[in-house]
């Protein structure tokens, strides 16, 4: 439980213009609109995981989603100028409404219905970057680099899915 | 402290909720939009919500390693940047050949 009242206000501002910000990057017509929304809903949820005392995850999101992936959405959008700027929807749009609001609800009945082990003398974590270093690095490291290959993997792919054909290099 | 003061309290069940929300508005977003890189946004916003339950439990719940949470996130973050490049690649990609990334239109491999 966080009991301070300041932090509680704060998240419940965080919530609420993170999910108006993920409302809105449905509902703009324009694709680059979304794309800027979207920005912000991220931007949001750095705040949130601040609140939850995540501060190394809040910076790694504002860098990697805020700023990167941000960026490489727009990239793409830019990227394609031929193709349909608008944010349409397919025939789905019905059955996409209803079995997410079926996941909704589900998830918020699971939430509420369940016995959480909660630690009531939990406070918050003090500064987490260097116990998450030690953690990557002790107990995690075969997954971090398994990681780090999958990012490499990842940046080869995409070099070699968009670099031109008729080169001979 | 006098009965008077506000006293606000914030549940796990807040947060999880919060993070259900942002994930069916995802899944809404990446199941109905036309454009490809509509549904990669949508999928960007599940992730997105998944690391908000799971900072959410790194923080409520009784532990004896309560960072795993936050291990466990900065590797759905890492894995969500590989999918975003891959991804707007292979719409780039795609668009070159076809000139457009409307899903709807890319029925090549449909019976």
């Amino acid at each position: 439980m966080i009991e301070d009242n300041g932090i509680v206000i704060a998240f419940w501002i965080l919530a609420a213009t993170t999910i108006a910000c993920a409302l809105m990057t449905a509902a703009v017509r324009e694709l680059v609109q979304a794309v800027l929304f979207l920005a912000l809903t991220f931007v949001g949820a750095a705040g949130m995981y601040i609140v939850l005392s995540a501060d190394f995850v809040a910076v790694v999101q504002i860098l990697i989603y805020a700023g990167a992936v941000s960026v490489l959405m727009t990239f793409a959008v830019m990227l394609t100028p031929a193709a349909d700027r608008k944010n349409s929807e397919t025939a789905f749009q019905m059955p996409a409404l209803m079995l997410a609001g079926l996941i909704l609800a589900v998830l918020v009945f699971v939430s509420l219905d369940t016995d959480w082990p909660i630690d009531a003398d939990r406070t918050a974590f003090s500064a987490t970057a260097a116990s998450l270093g030690e953690a990557f690095l002790k107990p995690y490291v075969v997954p971090f680099e398994v990681a780090s290959v999958l990012l490499m993997t990842a940046m080869i792919g995409a070099i070699v899915l968009t670099r031109e054909e008729d080169g001979d290099a | 402290m006098p009965d008077t003061m506000l006293a606000l309290v914030l549940h796990l069940e807040d947060v999880l909720i919060v993070g259900a929300a942002l994930f069916a508005i995802g899944l809404y977003i990446a199941l109905s939009k036309r454009n490809a890189i509509g549904v990669l946004m949508g999928v960007e916003l599940m992730l997105n919500a998944v690391n908000v339950t799971l900072l959410a439990f790194a923080r409520f719940v009784e532990s004896d390693q309560p960072l795993d949470g936050h291990v466990f996130a900065v590797f759905v973050i890492t894995v969500a940047a590989a999918e975003a490049a891959v991804a707007l690649a292979l719409a780039v990609a795609i668009y070159k050949h076809r000139e457009t990334v409307n899903i709807d239109e890319l029925d090549l491999l449909r019976w």
